[in-house]
């Protein structure tokens, strides 16, 4: 069994005052994701991204279709703490998420909940703190932490759960660049050293660069699918979606409307900069 | 101007103070607010004042900020020294003035209440100060725990309590900042009279209300994620252990206790 | 002419006289022309909220002042309102701090604590609200009701209602979407441009930096880094990318170029100018790399 989570066409409608007709934010999702991969889901606000997300761990649950963990219904009520304990989720606002007022306790929360034992609890929060790189501030309150320094002890407290898929829903929107790239690499690194699945919602185009897959949702749908190379080479389709291309890409497309032979999957700078060079030599 | 507020705030060290049990502390203050209440004699506050000044010491918490500490309830601790100077008959009055009259017992009376209060509040304050929050509402979980047979909610109650500790310094930054951003929309939070005043902190106080709902409501969302689903079966990272240092600070404070009721009753 | 509003040797240093003083900004001095759109950039923790803050009096200099017009803004300590009505200052996330029944009433907020009444505050709130793209029909809805990018609007007309002569903006566009960040930018270039009011954009994206100022000072640990056009200071991307800061990367594209032998302009920072000089270089024939 490869698949961490599968959606089938998933549905679902906020609650609305009766009488009204409901509106879907999601209207037949489609999905797998393998495990041990790296997806980002882009889109603009109100595409049905953070919906998406949050029924991947029974936060939500599905209006129709359904959602599966490992195999395991999202619908069922018995499999909740199972499901939760398998797909952590780090949300937005670092604020709102840290419960304790010490860094270790607050890491702890989840497998206090769980009802581990004391030195096992211990061993876990040693080691998701030094996971996330945050094992000097053990005792440090988390109010007095920068942004990206919150996010990662919101990381580190759903890695005390050994999940083996985390979700972050906006988790680096918040952020200043620096704590942006601290997020990146600590998720990066998790899912390279220890084969956590990663899903992470944003709208930062870059930060969807380096992952292994981009899904691009729009009105409750997924509208494009696959590498990033391949999903950003649709510049037009993108904009009209609300999105932007990275700069590089861009950059490729307006040569390229010149009547330049470059591709237009050349992402990262370096490779840009290549594709530029190349496209000149041969004249 | 919001951050000065010390009520709760926790001074970390590694002192014998801090490292006692926080059950032994809230029990040691508990000890110590019943040996003021017992005490009636100058003797009496003379031995639990040095007490205070000693576990200060121990402390290294610094006289000066616990005297800080009783800054807020400064307007409290006059106003019942001068209630009691004034207004308490006696049998000889040192000093009339019109109807303010100062007696021997006003006197007397005066100078233990405020005692009274200011010891009993820099000895509150001397647990909060060597108590990190969370060990302190950890131990009232622990102490509280007979009442849950009561079907008393403790965890519930204790949750609560850490939680908003947890928030306090973020809803102070909150305040904060909305204050700013209304003063940058000319909003006047000086001038008027008391319900122009009241009535200049609506800008205020609306949106921190609005964001408190949206915290709440986002930090229950996390727990849930969490895998939080109430007090049953939970574990702790740090379980509480009485240590020998523990034992002797309790029998200690007995024994001062246990002396101030032969003071009381020995008439002193 | 003198400079619209100007920064002279302004130190500000919090918790004085205990172990925890520290120099949020030290002996920074520069000058904002009237009519300007300036970047101001720096990472978190380098004096930019501390700095931006002293601009409409909110925060006293330590030593140093805030000339506005030529007038040190704390010459009259009690007048000191006036100065917020006239340097106009909008928070990061200002939608936080939304608190009237109607959206309409918000943004009368500031106005009317100025001062105005009837039709001239009439005017203000509509003209507010009609700038950022606000419609009328919005105007009597609770701003509790709005989404999250039409607040911000909302919020941001609050503070034009007051019809300051220079506009601070921190961050106006953090946690926006890509859509709702160009629609934003482009409702303050409009702005700008239309009513000629100083603008001072604090911002983390340099690219939003790079298509919107005339100038840009650079903030590092409580001094002035650099300053100057964009061209001038993008051309400096080794030393920003040593202070912490990213440049566009538009311009890490041309410094890649450059490596690479081709003769690109180092100062390069959007993607249009980028594809002219291209284009240009391609004309000119046998270039190869």
């Amino acid at each position: 069994m490869s698949e961490m989570i599968q959606t089938d066409s998933l549905r679902f409608s906020y609650p609305v005052d009766e009488g009204e007709k409901p509106v879907y934010a999601l209207r037949g999702v489609d999905l797998t994701i393998e495990k041990g991969s790296f997806t980002v889901i882009l889109g603009h606000n109100g595409s049905g991204k953070s919906t998406l997300a949050k029924t991947f761990n029974a936060v939500l649950l599905p209006a129709g279709g359904k959602v599966y963990v490992e195999g395991m219904d999202t619908l069922d009520q018995e499999l909740l703490l199972e499901i939760r304990q398998r797909v952590g989720m780090v949300f937005q606002n670092p604020d709102n998420q840290i419960v304790a007022n010490v860094v270790e306790e607050d890491v702890a929360f989840a497998p206090e909940n769980l009802g581990v034992p004391t030195e096992e609890i211990r061993r876990r929060v040693d080691a998701a703190l030094k996971a996330v790189g945050m094992e000097d501030f053990v005792t440090h309150a988390p109010h007095l932490l920068s942004g990206g320094q919150k996010q990662r002890i919101a990381i580190a407290g759903v890695i005390a759960m050994e999940p083996a898929c985390i979700v972050l829903d906006e988790s680096t929107a918040m952020l200043d660049p620096i704590g942006r790239r601290e997020v990146l690499t600590t998720v990066h690194r998790l899912n390279r050293e220890k084969g956590i699945t990663v899903i992470m919602i944003t709208h930062h185009m870059n930060e969807a660069e380096a992952a292994d897959r981009v899904i691009v949702m729009s009105d409750g749908r997924v509208e494009l699918d696959g590498t990033p190379a391949e999903v950003f080479k649709n510049v037009t389709r993108l904009r009209t979606m609300g999105l932007t291309v990275p700069d590089t890409v861009d950059l490729l497309d307006r040569l390229k409307r010149d009547g330049w032979d470059v591709p237009l999957d050349a992402l990262s700078v370096e490779d840009c900069a290549d594709a530029v060079c190349a496209c000149l030599g041969k004249k | 101007m919001l951050k000065d507020i010390t009520l709760g705030q926790y001074f970390p060290g590694d002192t014998p103070a801090h490292r006692l049990d926080p059950r032994t502390k809230i029990l040691l203050v508990l000890l110590y607010i019943i040996a003021l209440f017992c005490a009636k004699s100058l003797v009496s506050y003379g031995l639990l004042a040095l007490t205070l000044a000693l576990c200060v010491r121990i402390s290294k918490v610094g006289l000066k900020s616990l005297v800080r500490g009783l800054k807020p309830v400064l307007f409290i601790i006059v106003f019942t020294g001068v209630l009691n100077l004034f207004f308490t008959p006696g049998d000889v009055y040192l000093l009339a003035w019109g109807p303010f009259r100062i007696s021997d017992t006003g006197l007397r009376n005066a100078v233990y209440m405020v005692l009274r209060i200011m010891l009993l509040i820099m000895g509150t304050f001397l647990m909060t100060y060597t108590t990190s929050p969370i060990s302190l509402t950890d131990g009232l979980e622990r102490l509280l725990n007979g009442l849950k047979r009561f079907r008393f909610p403790v965890h519930e109650l204790t949750m609560i309590m850490s939680i908003a500790l947890r928030f306090i310094p973020t809803l102070i930054e909150e305040t904060d900042k909305i204050m700013s951003a209304q003063k940058a929309r000319g909003a006047d939070f000086e001038s008027g009279n008391l319900i122009e005043k009241a009535k200049a902190m609506i800008p205020i106080l609306v949106p921190l209300f609005i964001s408190a709902f949206r915290r709440a409501d986002e930090l229950a969302t996390a727990m849930e994620c969490r895998c939080y689903h109430g007090g049953e079966g939970r574990t702790k990272l740090h379980i509480l252990q009485y240590q020998r240092r523990d034992y002797i600070a309790l029998a200690l404070g007995t024994l001062i206790l246990g002396s101030v009721i032969f003071l009381h009753f020995r008439g002193l | 002419m003198t400079p619209i509003l100007e920064i002279k040797n302004l130190t500000h240093t919090y918790s004085v006289g205990t172990p925890f003083q520290r120099s949020a900004v030290e002996d920074v001095s520069f000058a904002v022309e009237e009519g300007e759109f300036l970047g101001l950039i720096g990472h978190t923790g380098s004096g930019k909220s501390t700095l931006i803050q002293h601009l409409n009096g909110l925060l006293k200099p330590t030593s140093g002042q805030i000339l506005l017009n030529g007038k040190d803004i704390w010459a009259e300590p009690k007048k000191i309102r006036d100065v917020r009505f006239q340097v106009g200052l909008v928070f990061q996330y200002p939608e936080y701090q939304l608190f009237e029944e109607t959206v309409y009433k918000d943004i009368a907020y500031g106005p009317t604590n100025k001062g105005l009444t009837g039709d001239a505050l009439d005017r203000c709130v509509r003209e507010a609200a009609r700038l950022v793209g606000v419609r009328d029909d919005q105007l009597n809805k609770s701003p509790f009701e709005l989404s999250g990018g039409q607040k911000r609007r909302v919020a941001l007309a609050g503070v034009l209602a007051m019809e300051p002569k220079v506009l601070v903006l921190d961050e106006p566009t953090a946690g926006l979407d890509p859509a709702g960040r160009e629609n934003l930018m482009a409702n303050i270039q409009n702005y700008h441009r239309n009513k000629g009011t100083t603008i001072i954009l604090v911002s983390h994206s340099m690219d939003e930096i790079a298509q919107n100022v005339d100038r840009i000072v650079v903030l590092k640990s409580a001094h002035v880094l650099m300053s100057g056009t964009p061209r001038k200071v993008f051309a400096w991307a080794e030393e920003l990318i040593s202070a912490g800061l990213d440049v566009p990367r538009i311009t890490q594209v041309a410094m890649a170029l450059r490596r690479r032998g081709l003769d690109i302009d180092p100062a390069v920072y959007t993607a249009d100018a980028l594809e002219k000089q291209l284009l240009a270089l391609r004309e000119e024939g046998d270039r190869p790399c």
